[in-house]
């Protein structure tokens, strides 16, 4: 059993409201990523349950037991820091046992632990290097090492691959994926990048200034977006809204559709428009589009179709896949 | 930005340092205020006596006084002008390339080391002594008369050793700055046609400005106590032609063993620092800032 | 062609550097030289340069008339013991201010930079009363209590910022494994600033090596460090060169030669974090 119980969390840096009174349950095994855009409180909380900062309201419950004023190293949490955070002083095996050297274990059971743990992460040829020596994939591996030999009773971590470059954080990408499925422990997984949300996460909480903006699977959040907010951040490229005359014919204040979700023809569509640019993907291509009377929109439409700029196009967004909004942002339920 | 248990354990350990260094300002400071309104000798105790301001004004119509204070300034302004313009000449030469950069380097640095009394009396007896010294001997090589320094000049005198022992600071200072300048804007600079002295003084300069204020503000502190270099060559003589504030009060409380009256001029020497002290934060806090 | 003229400059630029640091040395080199000269050739006219007999015999003579080892450990116990008490003092204050700011760090740190402005001279007499009351004048102890409490604003200072480079992170990693403050201090934070703590040790202990203010004012003979023994050099002695030569030498000796094996540290930590 490791789950996390926020409940009415409030943190203020003096005057300002960082967190709103807020309510979150983490289940055992789960894998939650906060998402929202930069200063939405996302890093702040996963803080304030390390604990490295302090609730200034509310209570935080891990394993059912409270944790709300317990100093950061007696949670049971370990955390991976976005720039790793790791002890330049210290070789590779020193920086993997130091927490377990912190604990007061014994020696043999830290030899053996931090052995274990270099093998699992192919770190065993470089043990014995300084973090200086380390590419940055192989630092994130001691950083997860470290976390690992504790065997703690959930993992966070802060935005570990915004320092990575692009090729090799989808492979970091998926080995933490892998350890989630390995070790079956929660971890909680903060980040900016709703692709790194989207492709990891059992759950994703969408922050914004602090407000929980929506909980639920990625399916759901891509499928169901409570509102305008997480309708344009789940989801790559971002959906198009319009609002105005075409959003009061679907009795709403404002509408939005994928661009993949728009059926495309250059003969005959709902709505038409001509080309600025259009992007080749191969598999697929975006059509950066002028509606007519609607403005700008993006659509997706199928690598093989023969379409350059200024030709006109036709699309029409498939009814189901419409999601409407009233003049608060919420979506309107058929 | 940490818990509230972080941020009790940081006030409870900056505060040893607080307390130290408020007790003291405030302690010693206050004794001072009191002696310095009080007739008291030590020569003869026991008959210490208030007398409001007077220590004040005795000191402050001193004539003794006034020469002080424009000795204080001369010198202060003086080392200063040596240090940081020679400085910023030796750090460029220094910046270029040469043979041997560290063993001169090596040099330079050097009289940094060299304790304030060894220097003074080195200065004083082996090069600036009209007899014996080899200023003397240069100059009777070109056929002048020996120069007695310290006893013609001898704040000059003076100057001229203390700027020795800081060059070496403002030189190091400078260099460091002037080798993290960024070589793309020289080149830049190359580029829109500037020349040598367009180059120091729209970019070098400019670059050095924090260093040199750096290099004004840590001096002018050292400087307005300068009292060893004083004492072992000239005694703040002939008459005052020497004497600083720091050294007038010494002279007034451990020679002339007048409590009252060196209190006052200590209190004195406190206020012109601080006015020194807001005039330069005020000329250079922005400099600092950045 | 254009690499001639390079060498050319660069030929130019090493003699007239080489001049200039030889002119800038030269006090120091004809003091340890004049020491190994006898009294006579060392106010010899013209100069000797080297042409004169070798001698120790100013040694012999200074560490025979003068007790140079009992001023020189006073040296070294007030200059080392008042820079690690600095340290011991300074280290935690440095710790809270670097990476618990609060909205006053600035100006606590000002504050305390501005009492090294209070001149010397502003507390001299009750100093030297309190210490004649407590019977410190002439005592390693109060010479020890003055210059830690003189230097450590700059220690605190110095301290400061280098901690300011020290990654947050990383002390906050050693939290979340379990570190107490105690050992996030030792076992993170003290390895990882090693090079600044080093070179904020050796400035204070230059500083205090040659500090001669309170050093002259406060001793007479027992605890009088090499400043002060210096000083009693002024006169009539200071007339015998050869031997003035001899004990200034024996004085700056020991500080120039740390001071040049630690050259990059030093400068490091002259410019007090404020020249990058």
């Amino acid at each position: 059993m490791s789950s996390i119980h926020l409940k009415n969390v409030v943190k203020r840096f003096g005057e300002v409201e960082v967190i709103p009174p807020l309510d979150l349950e983490i289940n055992d095994g789960e894998f939650v990523v906060f998402v929202g855009p930069s200063g939405c409180g996302k890093s702040t909380l996963l803080r304030v349950i390390s604990g490295l900062e302090d609730a200034t309201e509310g209570t935080i419950h891990i394993d059912d037991q409270e944790a709300t004023s317990m100093p950061p190293g007696e949670r049971g949490l370990a955390m991976v820091f976005q720039s790793y955070a790791l002890y330049p002083h210290m070789s590779v095996r020193k920086n993997i046992s130091f927490p377990l050297k912190m604990a007061g274990m014994d020696q043999n059971e830290i030899n053996s632990r931090v052995n274990e743990a270099a093998k699992v992460l192919n770190l065993s040829d470089y043990i014995d290097r300084k973090p200086g020596q380390l590419s940055g994939g192989q630092r994130q591996r001691v950083a997860i090492g470290r976390c690992i030999v504790r065997e703690p009773t959930a993992f966070l971590f802060d935005e570990p691959l915004s320092n990575l470059d692009a090729a090799l954080r989808v492979n970091m990408r998926l080995e933490i994926s892998e350890l989630h499925k390995n070790l079956k422990t929660t971890m909680i997984y903060v980040t900016h990048d709703q692709v790194e949300a989207m492709t990891m996460a059992d759950k994703i909480v969408v922050l914004r200034d602090g407000y929980i903006e929506q909980v639920g699977s990625p399916l759901d959040l891509y499928n169901k977006p409570d509102n305008k907010f997480v309708a344009g951040f789940i989801g790559s490229p971002k959906m198009n809204f319009f609002s105005g005359d075409v959003a009061a014919q679907y009795n709403a204040d404002s509408i939005g559709i994928r661009p993949e979700h728009m059926d495309s023809s250059t003969e005959s569509g709902k709505w038409s428009g001509v080309v600025k640019v259009a992007e080749h993907l191969g598999s697929d291509t975006f059509l950066h589009v002028v509606l007519d009377d609607l403005g700008a929109a993006l659509v997706r439409v199928p690598g093989d179709m023969p379409v350059t700029t200024g030709d006109r196009v036709y699309a029409t967004p498939r009814t189901n896949e419409l999601h409407r909004f009233d003049a608060q942002g919420k979506t309107i339920k058929n | 930005m940490a818990t509230t248990h972080t941020q009790r354990t940081a006030k409870l350990m900056v505060s040893p340092s607080i307390i130290l260094l408020l007790a003291w300002m405030i302690i010693p400071l206050g004794m001072t205020i009191y002696f310095s309104l009080l007739r008291y000798n030590l020569l003869s105790p026991g008959t210490e006596s208030f007398t409001g301001l007077d220590n004040y004004k005795y000191f402050l119509t001193d004539p003794a006084f006034f020469a002080a204070l424009s000795n204080t300034l001369v010198l202060v302004l003086g080392v200063l002008l040596i240090t940081v313009i020679g400085g910023i000449l030796l750090a460029l030469l220094l910046d270029q390339p040469m043979f041997g950069q560290g063993i001169v380097r090596i040099l330079v640095i050097a009289p940094f080391f060299v304790m304030p009394t060894v220097s003074a009396l080195v200065w004083k007896n082996m090069f600036m002594n009209p007899v014996n010294g080899l200023f003397a001997w240069l100059a009777k090589l070109f056929g002048a008369q020996p120069f007695d320094f310290l006893a013609h000049a001898p704040l000059f005198s003076i100057i001229l050793i203390v700027a020795w022992s800081w060059l070496p600071f403002a030189t190091l200072i400078l260099l460091t700055s002037l080798q993290s300048l960024d070589k793309d804007q020289m080149e830049a600079a190359d580029m829109d046609g500037a020349g040598m002295l367009a180059k120091f003084f729209y970019i070098t300069l400019p670059h050095m400005s924090r260093a040199i204020t750096v290099v004004i503000l840590i001096q002018t502190i050292f400087l307005l106590s300068i009292f060893a270099e004083i004492l072992v060559t000239t005694n703040g003589g002939p008459g005052t032609e020497s004497t600083n504030i720091a050294f007038l009060v010494y002279s007034l409380s451990l020679l002339q063993f007048d409590v009252g009256g060196g209190s006052a001029g200590g209190i004195v020497a406190v206020i012109l620092a601080n006015i020194v002290a807001i005039f330069l934060v005020r000329m250079v806090g922005k400099n600092l800032e950045a | 062609m254009q690499q001639a003229t390079l060498n050319q400059r660069k030929i130019l630029t090493s003699v007239l550097a080489w001049l200039i640091g030889l002119m800038i040395f030269f006090p120091i080199f004809w003091t340890i030289l004049t020491s190994f000269k006898t009294e006579a050739d060392a106010i010899a006219s013209p100069p000797m340069l080297f042409n004169f007999s070798w001698t120790t015999e100013n040694y012999t003579e200074v560490l025979s008339r003068s007790n140079y080892f009992l001023h020189f450990m006073n040296s070294v116990i007030i200059s080392v013991g008042s820079t690690i008490l600095a340290l011991i003092i300074a280290i935690p204050a440095a710790w809270s201010m670097a990476f618990s700011p609060t909205k006053r760090t600035k100006d606590v740190l000002l504050w305390m930079l501005s009492t090294k402005m209070l001149p010397p001279v502003g507390v001299l007499i009750p100093i030297y009363l309190l210490f004649r009351e407590w019977g410190l004048l002439d005592t390693r102890t109060g010479l020890v209590i003055v210059l830690t409490l003189m230097n450590l604003p700059i220690v605190i200072w110095m301290l400061y910022t280098y901690f300011k480079e020290i990654p947050v992170d990383i002390l906050e990693a050693a939290r979340m494994d379990g570190a107490s403050l105690k050992n996030e201090i030792i076992y993170v934070l003290t390895p990882m600033a090693v090079p600044g703590i080093a070179s904020t040790m050796l400035l204070n202990v230059i500083l205090a090596w040659n500090e001669a203010f309170w050093t002259l004012n406060l001793t007479a003979a027992k605890a009088a460090p090499l400043t002060a023994f210096i000083a009693s050099y002024s006169s009539p002695e200071g007339l015998f060169y050869a031997k003035l030569s001899a004990a200034s030498t024996m004085a700056i000796g020991p500080i120039l030669i740390m001071g040049w094996f630690s050259q990059k540290q030093l400068v490091r930590g002259l410019t007090f974090g404020a020249v990058k």
